[in-house]
């Protein structure tokens, strides 16, 4: 009886709150699980842990904030948001913080900031905004108007250069333009022309970034350089087996042999320790915040609500596809985190926002239906 | 853009956004599938394959060598040891600034080129995260002075090994042998697995003879390692096996005392116990330290040793082929006697030389004695050391049936002693000379060799081990310097049984005879060596020998001092004691010391008082050897088996 009340309770004031109950409970468990692995990924390291933690209070802080937006109000703010995140993309090329080779911070003095991460963000809300504007399904000079909105921040990002954020901040936008209802010929002749380009863009890579796709072509080409990565990666999750070395076993993990084991690799460690049971679990904890999230969008009742929320959440699932398909040798090597889980603090903070305009969609519902 | 076509229609852009949705949600589904179906691939289908590869990762086998075998004397005396002592090791990615460090080190510790050289060649085959040895063997003080400074230098750091010590110096080398660093040669033939992590080897002596036994079986840890290869911790320890003591043969004490007595000679001694061919002392001079070796030499002091004109690295009393002279007549008269030549109470006229019947040269085989010794029976040939009385037996004898009978004492070939550098002598033929020298074999080379010169040689160790035969009377032993072997583990001494050899089997009264010769020679005053054993506590029968160096012929007036060194006669003696029961038997060749009497037959007798003393007692009026091996079954522990960690 009290429990039950105590739970009404709960769920009454996440009401109140916006947050979204299901949702709220599935990000809970990956982030407590994250913690878990990331004790063991960073050999142990309750600093880590705890820095981690706080992050995760402030995400979830944001999260909480962002939910207490009206959908509207949101909706208002995408164009400067988005243009906002342009100058500052630019600045930071032109002024930006140089670190592992590349351009991607700006030094806010108190802080160092990633504006590439305003543009997952900011580029679907952008596009969603543009297509909300206008019937459905998009003619052929708002699909080129869509496109350069995506390109834009996308070439500037790739120029810093970061491919990682510029492939999910392209994607986020190819999504935008899917479900605004690009027609399947279309993208049929798309597809073609990019196989096409293929070459060319081979052309304008970086030299790492032609080894990275030879090496995820063939790992042992470089077996001590980038291809170590990959090997050592897929040594440590094939070794879990089925059930795991246990948590804090992996030797793969606790003896240095993965390199960004707490960070881009922290998937192999939870593969190591935890087995094909744990990959699981983990991965149906993805799943299912991935198809809640494409189920709120397709209750969302306009239809900017439906595409920042579709498209959201088929980032978040690319996140997770790129992060564990390049640990487990399906994709190369692209610096992305596995979300909630890698340690670190600037995209945590991006995809809690996300999930907070997710759950705001949700339960503005009935208040703008009404 | 016409006016229809801008009006909104929100339940068809819903249903289609609905099926694109589905369309996404099955997406994601099949992706993550893919993802699965990776997963089940990695952890289950080719799992064995990576769990193999994450062990490989992170285990490393290091190999542990085992301790070597000590090497005692028969009485226990350690002869080679296991100390431990000090280097100093470096590891490369531990120190910032590795010019400045060695430099550095110069003020702490004795650095040499040498060893910066070695130093440099060994880090170019390592990680940097293994260590390397920079300096070997530090002495306490430097040991001290580097722990106060450690501070300064980063990556550097004192270990301690176990070194194999020598403790009697040159004194047992020419037995023992020594131990070196291993080199690439001796990798190739040894079985690798064993040897991983073993940096020395057995270069010379029984510790060459011996390697294998004396090293024993590795042992392994494994260690767990990170990706660098640094040591994490040690999973599991297979100790290695020592290697087995070796109890030798050798007297200890006699050896030194045959050193003492060779002191700033040129020689060799080797003492047999005939009842079991027992090498009780080998003895090269002069000689040189083997623990020189054992770290590698230096450049300088190795050239030096080769250039010694007295050959220190020279093992003469295994290598050192000498004409045996006089000392091959006790053999020789027994010979004569067993093909019936001769007999035993024969009186046989001998003057001052001796010439082939019907040679047309009328060439004289003088006698040393320039008035000849008159009537001479068997015995006293060998007392006197008669020599025309052997050149007509040699010449009576025939080459052939001299070779056939000298080499059943081991003539003419290595004696097979279990040791390395063995030299066989020389006992010729007319066939051996055809074919070495491609010459005929002439009558006179055969009364030459009546009297152990021409063609004729024999190595110190061949020479004692005829006579022990001799004092025997035809009981031949293999000499050994292996007596017994110690589990280093139990404790447990097995003895070695005595290699018997084919006997030498002639009537008793040709022994008699011989052996009566050999015995008057120390104790008539007709005998050569009566004045060298004159008051001595023991019967000893012995026969001297003087060889020519050269073919020189020296005036019978010329007296040795006016002769350059290089071109005096070597001196021989040969010698057994008690004559009438013998526990030792010993060959001396002294180079260039001129007649064996005076320069072979003072060192045989100081080693056989040193051995009769130190080893007999009397009982029943008999000379008895004091039991020594039983005695000694439970030697003291060992030196530290095991290096100790680094501190």
């Amino acid at each position: 009886m009290r429990q039950d009340t105590m739970d009404s309770g709960i769920a009454y004031w996440l009401r109140r709150l916006h947050v979204d109950s299901m949702l709220l409970l599935a990000l809970l468990a990956l982030i407590a699980t994250g913690l878990f692995i990331l004790y063991s990924a960073s050999g142990q390291n309750a600093d880590m842990v705890a820095r981690q933690s706080t992050r995760l209070l402030l995400a979830l802080g944001v999260m909480a904030l962002v939910a207490q937006v009206p959908v509207a109000r949101l909706r208002q703010w995408a164009p400067w948001l988005y243009f906002a995140g342009l100058l500052l993309l630019l600045g930071v090329l032109l002024f930006g913080q140089v670190g592992m080779g590349a351009r991607r911070w700006l030094d806010l003095g108190f802080m160092r900031f990633q504006p590439s991460e305003i543009m997952k963000l900011a580029v679907p809300m952008m596009l969603a905004w543009y297509f909300a504007e206008r019937p459905l399904p998009p003619t052929g000079k708002q699909l080129v108007i869509a496109g350069a909105i995506v390109l834009l921040p996308v070439l500037l990002i790739a120029k810093e250069p970061d491919l990682g954020t510029a492939l999910l901040v392209g994607m986020v936008g190819l999504f935008v333009i899917f479900f605004a209802g690009l027609s399947y010929r279309t993208m049929a002749v798309f597809a073609v022309l990019g196989l096409g380009s293929l070459p060319v863009l081979w052309h304008f890579m970086h030299g790492y970034q032609r080894e990275r796709v030879l090496t995820f072509l063939d790992p042992e080409r470089d077996p001590l350089g980038a291809g170590y990565h990959i090997i050592q990666s897929m040594i440590a999750v094939g070794s879990g087996g089925v059930y795991g070395t246990g948590w804090l076993n992996g030797t793969q993990a606790q003896l240095d042999f993965l390199p960004e084991r707490s960070t881009d690799f922290i998937f192999s460690v939870f593969g190591e320790e935890f087995g094909l049971i744990g990959a699981l679990i983990l991965l149906a904890l993805y799943v299912f915040i991935v198809l809640r999230g494409l189920d709120i969008a397709l209750r969302a009742q306009d239809t900017y609500s439906r595409l920042v929320a579709g498209s959201l959440s088929m980032m978040f699932s690319v996140y997770v596809f790129v992060n564990v398909g390049m640990v487990i040798g399906l994709l190369p090597v692209v610096g992305v985190p596995l979300p909630l889980v890698s340690y670190g603090g600037t995209s945590m903070v991006t995809i809690m926002a996300a999930f907070g305009m997710l759950m705001g969609i949700h339960s503005h519902r009935r208040l703008v239906a009404h | 853009m016409s006016r229809r076509q801008s009006l909104r229609d929100p339940r068809q852009e819903r249903r289609q956004f609905a099926w694109r949705a589905i369309v996404m949600g099955l997406a994601v589904v099949a992706l993550y599938a893919v993802m699965v179906a990776r997963l089940i691939y990695l952890q289950v289908i080719d799992h064995e394959h990576y769990a193999a590869m994450s062990h490989d990762n992170r285990v490393h086998i290091a190999a542990v060598p085992p301790p070597r075998g000590l090497i005692y004397d028969r009485h226990g005396v350690l002869l080679a040891e296991n100390v431990p002592s000090y280097s100093l090791d470096v590891t490369p990615e531990q120190v910032p600034d590795m010019a400045g460090t060695l430099e550095a080190l110069k003020s702490v510790v004795a650095l040499t080129p040498d060893d910066i050289r070695r130093f440099k060649q060994a880090l170019r085959r390592k990680w940097p995260f293994q260590t390397v040895p920079l300096r070997f063997d530090l002495t306490p003080e430097e040991v001290a002075r580097f722990a106060v400074q450690r501070y300064r230098f980063p990556g550097v750091d004192i270990k301690a090994r176990l070194r194999r010590y020598y403790p009697f110096g040159g004194a047992m080398v020419d037995a023992v042998g020594y131990v070196g660093r291993i080199d690439a040669a001796e990798l190739q033939h040894v079985d690798g697995q064993n040897y991983a992590g073993t940096t020395h080897y057995g270069k010379t002596g029984v510790e060459a003879f011996y390697q294998e036994r004396l090293h024993g079986r590795v042992g392994y840890d494994q260690i767990e390692v990170n990706a660098k290869g640094r040591q994490i911790r040690v999973l599991s320890h297979q100790p290695p096996v020592p290697g087995d003591d070796l109890i030798l043969s050798l007297d200890a004490g006699l050896q030194q005392v045959a050193e003492e007595a060779l002191a700033g000679r040129e020689g060799a001694a080797v003492a047999i116990d005939p009842r079991n061919g027992d090498v009780l002392a080998l003895v090269s001079a002069p000689s040189y330290d083997p623990n020189w070796f054992v770290d590698g030499i230096s450049s300088k002091r190795y050239a030096e040793l080769r250039k010694n004109a007295w050959r220190p690295l020279f093992n003469r009393a295994l290598a050192g082929q000498y004409p045996p002279g006089s000392t091959i007549k006790p053999f020789m008269a027994l010979a004569g006697l067993a093909n019936g030549v001769v007999t035993a109470d024969q009186q046989i006229y001998c003057g001052p030389y001796w010439q082939i019947p019907g040679d047309p040269a009328q060439r004289k085989y003088r006698d040393w004695n320039r008035y000849g010794h008159g009537m001479t029976d068997v015995s006293k040939a060998i007392t006197q050391s008669v020599d025309v009385y052997f050149y007509r037996l040699a010449f009576q004898l025939g080459i052939e049936r001299m070779h056939g009978f000298l080499s059943r004492f081991g003539f003419g070939s290595a004696t097979d002693i279990d040791t390395t550098g063995e030299m066989g002598g020389l006992l010729p033929t007319p066939a051996w000379k055809r074919r070495a020298r491609n010459e005929v074999w002439y009558p006179g080379n055969t009364v030459v060799a009546g009297i152990g010169q021409g063609f004729v040689l024999a190595t110190p160790l061949q020479l004692a081990d005829a006579t022990a035969a001799l004092s025997m009377r035809g009981e031949r032993f293999r000499p050994r310097l292996l007596r017994a072997v110690r589990d280093p583990i139990s404790g447990k001494v097995s003895e070695r049984p005595a290699d018997a050899l084919q006997p030498v089997q002639v009537r008793q009264s040709y022994w008699q005879a011989v052996l009566r010769g050999m015995r008057n020679v120390t104790q008539r005053p007709d005998g050569t060596a009566y004045r060298q054993f004159r008051g001595f506590d023991y019967v000893v029968a012995g026969k001297t020998g003087t060889a020519q160096v050269t073919s020189h012929i020296h005036s019978d007036n010329s007296s040795e001092a006016t002769i350059p060194y290089r071109l005096r006669d070597n001196g021989l003696f040969i010698a057994f004691a008690p004559a009438d029961h013998p526990l030792i038997a010993v060959a001396v060749v002294v180079e260039h010391g001129g007649g064996g009497d005076v320069s072979a037959a003072p060192v045989a007798r100081r080693m056989l008082a040193y051995y009769l003393e130190h080893n007999t007692e009397r009982r029943n009026g008999r000379l008895v050897l004091k039991p020594d091996l039983p005695a000694q079954l439970d030697l003291q522990p060992t030196q530290p088996r095991q290096a100790g960690a680094p501190s």
